[in-house]
């Protein structure tokens, strides 16, 4: 279908197209927001063509390369088709929210540009069928976040926080192109397809299967890759919102939902995943409890809910995770872009100076909270319908087997109901000391003087507003699709036979219960501190673990003794050597250079008589010879 | 007469003017050996006319001719030390080393390829030559 | 050893004993009088070898002309009246052996291809004004007249070279 090359290759143009304008700010909007415009509207084309005609898989070309050829080849199936919806609809209304957000800021241009390019390669990898062209596509994603992290580059900190992203996820990568390599060689080609028709259980499957784990550890933001998250929230809030919370870390779980087929032929494989997705859970959301600033809150916890969904995919509930990937993205996008407008509203990210927006800023009041309900999983709302379906498939597995021995399944369930608990405290902590209790907004805390004259918080301007409103609808509704689990598995439909018995969705009541009970319990711990310490920051009951909980655990600080100093040193180790070892033969080479030219140099004194006398003699010499010749 | 004595009284006189124009440091004095020079190189050329007999008197007559291109030689020759002199103040010879190309170059300091922390090469390195 | 071998032996040791001098002796005006001497003592073994013209050619030009010019040039760059430093002694040596092995060389080759030939002086053609001026304008002619270009040429040159920039020191 001509359809899925354009919906990739739309967004490219629209990315070239902006750069070539970039210095007229509305000509550059205009082109980015039509582009990711045109985008969507192809993307729902597309979609109707598969729902109602079935998947097609096209080839364009292939690249020879001397071992397999990398094949051109794209992939619109049920998965790829609403996935790409989910990334367009969010990448347009993230495009809309920066022509106002980023009014005042430098190189709006090469911005709006760069999201893009990055939307073209985000559909590149979920339309591709070829291992290669995917992997092109992550590695593109992962440059321009990079970029946009450092988007102000002219503060330190945005700079790190972009190299340590680009640092980590390469690390990772590195891994996942060893593990395509593998599957190549297992089954002779790039293509998924392929993949998908020849792999059989083996020793050699498992072992490209969980190297290709590890790109997806690093996009995807899972321990013990997870450290470049947090950080990463130094760049501009519509990055977050689109890149950190939607659809870049949600790569990584749409590559093992692709990869489904493969990954239930190795049950070593998701037991890895399981495990994995179990620790980061729980280990994002006590850092996410301990905070200061609300960005990082929203950022250790996309952490925490994409282990939920690689959780859901390790036992075996395909449907359930894409799920709580499509609700998430959508919860999560509008709570980052009612972050950008508090941050807009007050001047700072930071909890100590939030507080009282409840009456200031209704509308991103009344946003923000159906956003954090269905963060924590309560009814009516998406979150709690993907979220519980989730659950239910880990203990389905658990209980009835699935693809995945029974212990990673039971570990996967009680690690998702702990979590539960975890994020209902972090969820409402963050909502209370946003939106309620006393204003510290204005004070010295923040250092915005409370007399700047703008600073009366209010809700946004409209081009901000409308992808608030825009993206609470799916938020809210969204859930309905747990009533109709048949449309879900046909729009999921990787379009693969073998597949086709993916799990379903399925909410088992009891669990559900268990569920809410836990969410009330969260919560109103948090409440219940809060309101004891005069509402103030709850997180102070955490006592001395708090400040090791904020720093997330110290990882950061162990991958500082363990990788970064030993790297340094041995890189001045390197220096060192160059300059004494190396450079000393270089410097040796030129002084016997001067030495040996010294002796000639005797010669060229400037003294006439010293030539004189040295042709003389040479002549002797010659005449001598002659003579001696001539004699003989 | 034997041959052999004008030809050694050349040759000793020829080496003695040689010996002059490589010891003397007045420039005049160096002219002055090589007139010593082309004199020896007159007197065997004489010695040689008059061995073979040449009826067209040869080697006297190129005798004049060097004789002549001596003269002229050695009136330019003064004229450009007298020239020298005046520029510069001296016709000592070992005091114009005008040629000399000892002290044109200084020598590069030994550590001129270490860069310094940030990466870059030593500041001011730049301008040795 | 006959009388005209004698008079040759003697007239040749003047010449090489001025000849030493002259490169030797520190006092550099001594210097100049000294090649006057050996120019004359040369002169005369000229005159011993039958090149009458030749010989008094030589008094005229070498130390009637350029003796002179000698002396004047010493005067102009101020040399020193009384000693002089000579040059340092290993120049001095390294100069004598070089000397020595150019006298050498020369004195080889001379005695041994040319050692026992002899000049019949008696039957030589004189080589007065007739006999050199008839060849100098038959058969040398040629080379005669590019000696007077070379001539004029040095001339000219000398004249240049002695005017000096009149921009730099008005002179």
């Amino acid at each position: 279908m001509i359809l899925a090359p354009l919906i990739v290759l739309v967004p490219f143009a629209a990315a070239l197209a902006g750069l070539a304008v970039g210095r007229n700010r509305l000509a550059a909007g205009r082109v980015a927001v039509i582009g990711t415009g045109l985008a969507m509207a192809l993307a729902v084309a597309a979609a109707v063509v598969v729902w109602v005609g079935g998947p097609s898989v096209d080839e364009w070309g292939t690249i020879p390369t001397g071992w397999i050829p990398i094949s051109v080849a794209t992939r619109a199936d049920g998965l790829g088709v609403t996935i790409a919806i989910m990334v367009t609809v969010v990448a347009f209304a993230v495009q809309v929210y920066s022509t106002a957000y980023m009014h005042d800021e430098p190189r709006y241009g090469s911005f709006a540009a760069l999201i893009s390019l990055f939307t073209a390669a985000m559909l590149l990898v979920v339309l591709a069928d070829d291992l290669v062209v995917l992997l092109i596509g992550w590695e593109v994603m992962g440059m321009c976040s990079a970029l946009l992290i450092g988007h102000h580059w002219e503060r330190p900190e945005a700079r790190s926080a972009a190299v340590k992203a680009f640092v980590v996820t390469r690390l990772g990568d590195v891994g996942m192109l060893a593990g395509i390599i593998v599957l190549a060689d297992l089954t002779g080609s790039f293509r998924i397809s392929a993949l998908e028709s020849s792999a059989v259980t083996s020793v050699t499957l498992t072992v490209g299967l969980v190297l290709v784990l590890c790109g997806v550890v690093g996009k995807s933001a899972q321990v013990p890759l997870h450290v470049w998250l947090p950080d990463a929230m130094a760049g501009p809030t519509p990055v977050s919102a689109l890149i950190h919370a939607a659809t870049m870390v949600a790569a990584g779980v749409f590559l093992v939902a692709r990869l489904n087929a493969v990954y239930a032929l190795s049950p070593v494989a998701l037991a890895v995943l399981a495990v994995v997705a179990s620790v980061t859970m729980v280990f994002t959301a006590l850092a996410a409890l301990a905070q200061d600033d609300y960005k990082r809150v929203l950022a250790w916890s996309t952490s925490s809910q994409l282990a939920y969904m690689l959780g859901a995919l390790a036992v075996g509930g395909y449907s359930a995770g894409l799920f709580h990937l499509l609700s998430h993205a959508a919860f999560k996008a509008l709570l980052f872009l009612g972050a950008g407008a508090i941050a807009h509203a007050v001047g700072t990210t930071m909890l100590s100076g939030m507080g009282g927006l409840r009456r200031r800023m209704p509308l991103t009041y009344t946003v923000s909270t159906l956003g954090f309900a269905a963060l924590v999983g309560l009814p009516p709302l998406a979150g709690f319908f993907s979220k519980d379906s989730v659950l239910s498939a880990a203990e389905d597995a658990a209980v009835h087997g699935g693809p995945t021995p029974g212990w990673a399944a039971w570990l996967v369930l009680l690690a998702g109901l702990v979590t539960v608990l975890l994020t209902a405290a972090y969820a409402a902590r963050a909502w209370l000391l946003a939106f309620r209790g006393p204003p510290h907004w204005g004070t010295a805390e923040t250092g915005v003087a409370r007399s700047h004259p703008a600073l009366v918080p209010h809700d946004p301007p409209p081009a901000m507003r409308t992808p608030l409103v825009i993206l609470a609808v799916p938020t809210v509704l969204l859930g309905v699709l747990a009533f109709v689990p048949s449309v879900v598995s046909g729009m999921l439909d990787p379009g693969d036979a073998t597949a086709a018995e993916a799990g379903g969705i399925s909410i088992h009541l009891g669990t559900a219960a268990l569920s809410l009970v836990l969410v009330g319990v969260g919560a109103f711990a948090a409440f219940a501190e809060w309101a004891q310490l005069g509402r103030r920051d709850p997180a102070a009951a955490l006592g001395s673990f708090r400040p090791l909980l904020a720093d997330g655990l110290g990882v950061d600080r162990l991958y500082d003794s363990l990788v970064v100093r030993p790297l340094v040193g041995l890189s001045r180790l390197v220096v060192a050597g160059d300059r004494d070892v190396v450079h000393a033969y270089v410097r040796g080479a030129g002084r016997a250079a001067r030495a040996l030219g010294a002796l000639p140099h005797a010669a060229q004194v400037g003294r006439v008589q010293r030539y004189v006398t040295a042709v003389l003699a040479f002549v002797v010499v010659l005449a001598l010879a002659g003579a001696g010749a001539a004699l003989w | 007469m034997r041959l052999a004595f004008p030809l050694v009284v050349s040759a000793l006189l020829f080496s003695l003017g040689v010996f002059g124009v490589l010891v003397r440091r007045n420039a005049v004095l160096v002219l002055m050996s090589v007139e010593l020079m082309l004199n020896a190189a007159n007197l065997n050329l004489v010695a040689f006319d008059a061995w073979w007999s040449d009826a067209l008197h040869s080697g006297q007559v190129l005798t004049l001719f060097v004789i002549t291109i001596a003269a002229a030689e050695v009136g330019l020759g003064l004229a450009i030390v007298l020239l020298v002199f005046r520029n510069r103040g001296t016709s000592d010879l070992d005091d114009l080393g005008l040629l000399d190309e000892s002290a044109e170059q200084e020598a590069l300091p030994d550590d001129w390829l270490d860069m310094d922390g940030a990466g870059r090469v030593a500041p001011g390195r730049e301008a040795a030559s | 050893m006959n009388g005209v071998e004698l008079a040759f032996v003697l007239l040749g040791a003047v010449a090489l004993g001025s000849g030493f001098l002259v490169v030797t002796t520190t006092r550099i005006v001594h210097a100049a009088l000294w090649l006057a001497v050996c120019l004359g003592a040369v002169a005369a073994c000229f005159l011993l070898l039958t090149a009458e013209l030749l010989a008094w050619v030589q008094v005229l030009i070498y130390v009637g002309a350029v003796v002179v010019l000698v002396l004047f040039a010493l005067m102009l760059t101020r040399a020193p009246i009384g000693p002089a430093p000579g040059a340092p002694r290993r120049r001095v040596l390294l100069a004598a052996g070089v000397a020595a092995a150019t006298g050498a060389v020369l004195l080889l080759t001379a005695l041994a291809g040319l050692g026992d030939e002899v000049i019949d002086l008696e039957g030589a053609e004189v080589g007065g004004a007739e006999a050199i001026g008839s060849a100098l304008f038959r058969a040398w002619v040629l080379p005669f007249e590019a000696l007077s270009v070379l001539l004029l040429a040095a001339l000219v040159g000398a004249i240049v070279l002695s005017r000096g920039r009149p921009d730099e020191d008005g002179r």
